[in-house]
């Protein structure tokens, strides 16, 4: 296919592959903190192209995997409400709330609705009138841009049936709360499309405060062998910056315009990461002037939070300090049909992604 | 990967999830109908075969509900005829009747009912298959969608091809052929939903393999095992079979047919092509001494004109599928678990 089969080089993946062999005696742990990016490390194996030296860690870049369980518990208790339609990304509607998920509600006849862009969840309200029309708001700062535009639009055209449950979060605070924590991490292979938006200098923090290496990626087999390299260079040489390889998508400053809708209309509070959390200003909620769509304070949702299981390690695989292989749900009581924990349930998340990828070794 | 729970015993409700093709839809079988109808220990293939005074016969059946019922390359009638025919011809059989059922929902309007039942006529004509038999009821508004269509059929075996059901002449270095790309069909119908905003040109895979099929029967080549690729796709199919005969499979996914746009929408929804469904696909495995030849029979058919083939029997990582990846990786490949949904980002 064009434009993607040249970023799939097999020949240029093996030379990349036989180039890091000389750092087998190393023993150096990459984090990646997008599920984009783990997806693609096990559809693709390239775990089985590393030397032993080089060892790939998952962080908490599922947006799916890291909404706390009150978040789906509100979800779901939105989608009991009179005339309430959930509209939802796809992922969504398979997470484990205290209770159920929205998947199951559905089955028994909430009206959840997947939607494939934030206008879509908008036209649903407008094209039906009598009904309220709650869009969850889900994602990092890829998907937060398009929830603002989607909030922008219904306040100019004065659509009074439109709302917005946010747990839409940044990453830069997450990565400094993992670099606090005992997480063994040497480098990231810093998220793509976040950077996109949001530029590269978002990380610049990392290498001045912390001494740790970065390189922003893209989502393709030879994109991040390369990454994998410059990481694994910046580290021998002990020069650790901020460098871009997915230079065809990022630069230093990013999506300017996107950023200001972006700040028009949310403003960071301090969010709960499922199996983190508590972490200050890592989350967004609309702003003042946005109160009337903010389904939080528009609907009384009555929730009562239930904890996780206690044999989930999810929390210890979103901070990277265990595999999903390490867990005693894995496979047996937690399947992605019947996800215990959130890591499970997102194909994008690590669990997930082991599961169904799980590199042959 | 041990599946030790079971989906069923975990739900208290029936999901769509149930009926996916993938991992729940096999528990449920196993769960609910085997344990009330069946042997538990036999292996489950698209006909049964019979034995009916000393003559095999096939026997199956099928119903058929599909949103939109008229999609690019055929419509749920089309779907009807040529789904229960595959699951006769793949058995070795040879397709000769079928008896048709349908519930109609109040308002479906006659002329589309007449388009239907002319594209099965058609359909049936193709497969050299008569309906002899049928019925009709009509439920009420919202009670059905539109129009649900059951099948079943029957076909004779020429000779005694039980094994092709059970994949017992499988051995080690047998070689696993697909009669062309894959996923048309979903990406025909999920682009006609008109759910999502995208226009595609493609056109759902919908046929009768019969004739296909038979060529390469009667060729006098080793065919050991057929399967129709249809929900749950052919990660499904495969690790259906490398239980069954409690081997190990390995696909080189850059052999894997799958059409440059269907790739390109995988791409945007984080669709994995392997898991998405099928309507005139079939499966094979074959001696490996065959192979090649039996690719070139099929390529004169026009349903197999892009047949190749795609992987091998192994010895290694038994009852596992692994794929070669086209960068030179190598991953596991599982059964569908759920039906597959867009990602995020």
């Amino acid at each position: 296919m064009k434009y993607i089969e040249e970023y799939r080089n097999a020949e240029l993946v093996q030379k990349i592959s036989e180039k890091l062999k000389v750092y087998d005696n190393l023993d150096i742990s990459l984090m990646e903190v997008c599920g984009g990016h783990t997806m693609a490390i096990h559809r693709f194996g390239i775990p089985s192209l590393l030397p032993k030296g080089i060892k790939l860690i998952s962080g908490p870049g599922c947006p799916v995997c890291v909404s706390s369980i009150n978040f789906i518990d509100k979800a779901i208790a939105c989608s009991a409400l009179k005339e309430v339609v959930i509209a939802t990304y796809g992922d969504l509607i398979r997470v484990p709330g205290s209770k159920s998920s929205l998947e199951k509600e559905k089955s028994k006849g909430a009206d959840v609705r997947i939607v494939y862009s934030t206008l879509e969840a908008l036209n649903i309200a407008k094209t039906n009138q009598d009904k309220k029309v709650v869009f969850l708001g889900i994602g990092f700062e890829t998907t937060a841009p398009a929830s603002a535009v989607a909030i922008q639009k219904a306040y100019k055209e004065g659509v009074s049936n439109f709302y917005l449950l946010s747990a839409h979060k940044i990453m830069p605070p997450v990565m400094e709360a993992l670099l606090n924590d005992d997480v063994k991490i040497d480098g990231f292979i810093c998220p793509g499309h976040v950077s996109t938006i949001t530029g590269s200098s978002i990380y610049d923090f990392i290498p001045e405060k912390y001494k740790i290496a970065c390189v922003v990626t893209g989502f393709e087999p030879t994109d991040l062998m390369q990454s994998i390299e410059l990481l694994t260079n910046q580290i021998a040489n002990d020069n650790q910056k901020v460098e871009i390889q997915y230079s065809r998508a990022v630069t230093k400053s990013g999506n300017t315009k996107a950023q200001a809708i972006m700040n028009e209309v949310f403003e960071t509070r301090n969010d709960f990461w499922r199996g983190i959390g508590e972490i200050p200003d890592s989350g967004l909620k609309l702003r003042e002037k946005y109160k009337d769509f903010n389904a939080e304070l528009v609907f009384d949702i009555q929730i009562e939070s239930k904890r996780e299981n206690p044999a989930c390690i999810c929390g210890d695989i979103l901070r990277g300090i265990k595999t999903p292989k390490e867990c005693k749900l894995f496979g047996k009581t937690c399947t992605p049909i019947n996800p215990v924990g959130a890591c499970m349930v997102s194909s994008e998340g690590s669990c997930a992604a082991y599961y169904k990828y799980s590199s042959y070794e | 990967m041990q599946h030790i729970i079971n989906t069923v015993v975990m739900s208290e409700i029936i999901t769509l999830n149930h009926g996916s093709g993938g991992k729940a839809s096999q528990d449920l079988i196993k769960e609910i109908f085997i344990k009330s109808f069946g042997d538990p220990n036999a292996v489950l293939s698209d006909s049964a075969i019979l034995d009916i005074d000393s003559r095999k016969i096939a026997f199956t059946t099928d119903s058929f509900v599909i949103d939109p019922v008229f999609f690019p390359g055929g419509d749920i009638g089309k779907l009807a005829v040529c789904g229960t025919v595959n699951d006769i011809a793949v058995s070795g059989a040879i397709p000769k009747y079928l008896t048709t059922s349908f519930i109609l929902e109040e308002g479906l309007l006659i002329n589309d009912l007449k388009k239907i039942v002319n594209s099965m006529s058609e359909q049936a004509t193709i497969a050299n298959v008569k309906i002899v038999a049928g019925d009709t009821k009509v439920v009420q508004k919202g009670k059905c969608d539109k129009i649900f269509i059951n099948t079943t059929g029957i076909g004779t075996l020429e000779k005694d091809y039980s094994y092709i059901s059970t994949g017992e002449k499988i051995i080690n270095g047998d070689k696993i052929i697909v009669n062309g790309p894959l996923g048309d069909h979903s990406i025909a119908v999920l682009g006609a939903r008109n759910e999502l905003e995208f226009k595609t040109e493609v056109q759902s895979d919908c046929a009768c393999l019969h004739e296909l099929i038979q060529d390469v029967l009667t060729a006098g080549k080793q065919i050991k095992f057929m399967r129709d690729i249809t929900r749950g796709g052919l990660a499904t199919v495969l690790n259906e079979l490398s239980g069954i005969v409690n081997l190990g499979i390995e696909l080189t996914e850059k052999e894997i047919p799958v059409k440059e746009s269907v790739n390109g929408l995988c791409e945007v929804l984080g669709f994995d092509p392997l898991y998405l469904a099928n309507e005139g696909k079939v499966m094979l495995v074959v001696h490996k001494d065959d192979a090649k030849e039996i690719v070139e029979i099929m390529k004169k058919n026009q349903f197999g004109k892009e047949s190749k083939i795609i992987g091998e029997i192994v010895s290694d990582h038994k009852n596992m599928v692994v794929g070669k990846t086209e960068i030179g990786g190598k991953r596991i490949i599982n059964t569908l678990q759920g039906e597959q949904l867009p990602r995020i980002c």
